[in-house]
């Protein structure tokens, strides 16, 4: 018998009951939660007078619809809707006795930032938020998707999930990373190659030497866009990095309890016999930095290289994307990349908001300038935390010397639910992780980026290849 | 939930590949509390020339008349035809919502994204995949003739166009029964809860951490 993958052995781990229908449920460990995809949940719990079924399984935050500029209560939320889902959070997890880092709160934060943090995301977890990006959390080898709302009153309600089994994928990016190639680069030339959809129906599992010489924060960046790549999970197997991230964190399992837990966490990997469903073998010597172009993620070109030209594209579906994309765009194929102008730059989101991108984003930045053209660039950290740390390291300082504006954390200008927003037609050089239409902000012209691409933008006016930046 | 057993509508063509969920219903609507009333905002970016707020009346707003939803012949459908990876994205069950307020009870597909799949089932929408072929003839008999309608029989699994073959379609034994039968899955689950007590007593024993 071939032996298990991470994911299989995650699903045994898991398994309650397996019905005859084929359907399962699963034990769900860690559900994390946010202001959006909540208030229906809590609201069908009290309509069917049910209970949570173990109040220590969830952990809240507040990020979506938060501001970026100071406030001290929910009442100085303008936005009198996002003011509502604000409070109501608030008055949920009092309500219902769930801990919830929220205004004021250093922990405070994007959910995916904050959790692993804090050690709530531990090694073997399943971990579930209404969230997509919940795959983020795979990094430290759990079992991590995002669900609905009506998942996460069924999880609120029976701490399990009836699910499915996914199908097994591997992607393995073997070799060194040149030095200017980042995580980012490295999951959006993944999806450039496998498409949006190459992903649907299978759990993801990042392997090969050039995944494990990337740091916890950089396996983050990578399993985030797993879902951009159609799965909904995405992972990287435990080893010393994995162990050495978690410990001492104010969650994570102390004295003996932590010495058995390490114990545990160490077989969580592949069998070196395990089988996939699916097998993709990437040489890390091909990554260059990333640029997105279009209005889908996989969308995307090297720096240095032109944009795409449709009529070379055979499948007559994407053909059509890439003609309405460009429309959308307004670019046209054949342009070098670094010709594109940007109108404003965002450095943030659960996919690059942690301290190494705001540190990669300032090595940039420092002693040089935004350029005039760019009307704004946001550096908006992941959490109070990453906050904190950043202005220890006095990166605050560069940023805001550069002509960039240092903000509180949340979800901002990623999605755009707070005022952090583009004008029709703007260009931004964003480090999040979607480049849809009005993603972040109606008519906005999204391009996906690392965060030293990012800073590189704002300081050019254009994209420049990062590794010519000193000549730029 | 409502019960699916038998659906028969109109159907709307939206010829695009990886639509995804900020398009079905974009972000400022998410700030509601609630699960309905998404449905004027459906597709808001595709259907209004104006941007759309949450609140606002939308039948006072500049629509774009090209917009497959906008033109008199899709008046009334219930069924919608699109194409591969439908749903894709953020999570969101408010596009769920949006669908089902605006008056859809089911979507056919060469392919759906998984989450937006998973959704569809909790609120009694019901995704059906069918081949890029079939898919394609769909659409061709839908422009071909307009007031095309279409049946879905859900106890058969057949899609039954007005003129033309059955075409057969999978769907998971438990989602289909429950869909038949309108089941609230939460109290299904719970009449598990010793099952799931059992199972919690194990781990305790493995990894106790996790319930600290």
């Amino acid at each position: 018998m071939a032996g298990k993958t991470l994911y299989d052995k995650l699903w045994d781990a898991h398994l309650v009951t397996e019905r005859e229908d084929g359907s399962a449920l699963i034990y769900i460990d860690r559900q994390i939660i946010h202001e959006v995809t909540s208030p229906q949940a809590f609201e069908g719990l009290r309509l069917a007078g049910r209970k949570p079924w173990r109040t220590g399984a969830s952990v809240a935050t507040i990020d979506h619809n938060v501001p970026t500029t100071p406030f001290k209560s929910a009442a100085e939320i303008v936005d009198q809707t996002s003011r509502i889902q604000v409070q109501t959070l608030q008055d949920n997890t009092r309500e219902f006795g769930i801990t919830e880092f929220g205004i004021g709160d250093v922990r405070q934060g994007i959910v995916h930032v904050m959790a692993p943090e804090q050690g709530a995301v531990l090694p073997g977890m399943t971990v579930v938020c209404g969230d997509s990006h919940t795959s983020t959390n795979g990094a430290l080898a759990c079992l991590a998707h995002g669900i609905g709302t009506s998942e996460v009153e069924h999880v609120l309600a029976t701490q399990t999930l009836v699910a499915k089994k996914m199908n097994n994928m591997r992607v393995s990016v073997e070799g060194d990373l040149s030095p200017a190639v980042t995580a980012k680069d490295v999951v959006l030339h993944i999806i450039g190659i496998i498409g949006t959809a190459g992903g649907n129906g299978y759990a993801i599992e990042f392997a090969g030497s050039a995944i494990r010489g990337l740091s916890l924060e950089g396996r983050m960046t990578i399993c985030n866009m797993a879902i951009e790549a159609g799965a909904r999970a995405g992972m990287v197997a435990v080893d010393q990095t994995t162990i050495d991230y978690v410990e001492g964190r104010p969650f994570a399992p102390k004295g003996e309890d932590w010495d058995k837990a390490v114990d545990y966490w160490r077989t969580l990997v592949s069998d070196a016999d395990a089988e996939f469903d699916a097998e993709v073998n990437i040489d890390a010597a091909d990554i260059r930095p990333q640029v997105s172009w279009g209005t889908s993620p996989e969308m995307v070109v090297p720096v240095d290289a032109m944009l795409p030209d449709p009529q070379a594209e055979s499948d007559e579906v994407k053909r059509s994307g890439m003609q309405r994309a460009y429309e959308y765009m307004g670019l046209k194929p054949g342009i070098p990349v670094t010709d594109i102008k940007v109108d404003r730059v965002f450095i943030g989101s659960c996919t690059n908001s942690r301290i190494e991108d705001l540190r990669a984003a300032a090595e940039v930045a420092k002693g040089r300038k935004k350029a005039d053209s760019v009307k704004q660039v946001l550096v908006v950290p992941g959490s109070g935390l990453v906050k904190q740390q950043a202005e220890k390291e006095g990166l605050d300082k560069v940023f805001i010397e550069a002509g960039f504006e240092w903000r509180e954390p949340g979800c901002s200008m990623c999605l755009a639910m707070n005022p952090d927003r583009l004008e029709a037609g703007e260009h931004c050089a964003s480090t999040s992780n979607r480049n849809f239409e009005g993603r972040q902000g109606n008519g906005g012209r999204t391009h996906l980026v690392s965060p030293a691409m990012a800073a590189a933008a704002a300081v050019a006016g254009h994209f420049v290849d990062i590794r010519e930046l000193d000549q730029a | 939930m409502e019960k699916f057993i038998r659906q028969e509508g109109l159907v709307a063509p939206l010829d695009r590949a990886n639509v995804d969920t900020d398009q079905i219903i974009p972000k400022q609507f998410l700030k509601s509390i609630k699960r309905t009333g998404f449905g004027p905002n459906l597709f808001d970016e595709w259907r209004y020339l104006d941007e759309g707020f949450p609140g606002q009346d939308s039948s006072q707003r500049p629509k774009n008349e090209d917009f497959v939803l906008n033109q008199p012949r899709y008046q009334g459908t219930s069924i919608l035809l699109t194409r591969r990876n439908f749903g894709c994205g953020s999570s969101r069950e408010h596009a769920p919502w949006a669908l089902m307020d605006f008056g859809f009870k089911a979507i056919i597909a060469p392919s759906f994204a998984d989450i937006f799949y998973n959704n569809c089932f909790k609120n009694g929408l019901l995704p059906i995949v069918l081949s890029e072929d079939n898919v394609e003839a769909l659409f061709k008999a839908v422009e071909g003739k307009e007031g095309f309608r279409i049946t879905i029989d859900l106890e058969q699994q057949q899609v039954i166009p007005e003129s033309g073959e059955p075409l057969a379609f999978e769907i998971d034994e438990f989602r289909k029964h429950c869909l038949l039968n309108g089941l609230d899955e939460i109290g299904l689950t719970l009449n598990e809860a010793e099952t799931i007590r059992a199972y919690e007593a194990r781990r305790a024993e493995r990894e106790p951490w996790i319930f600290q």
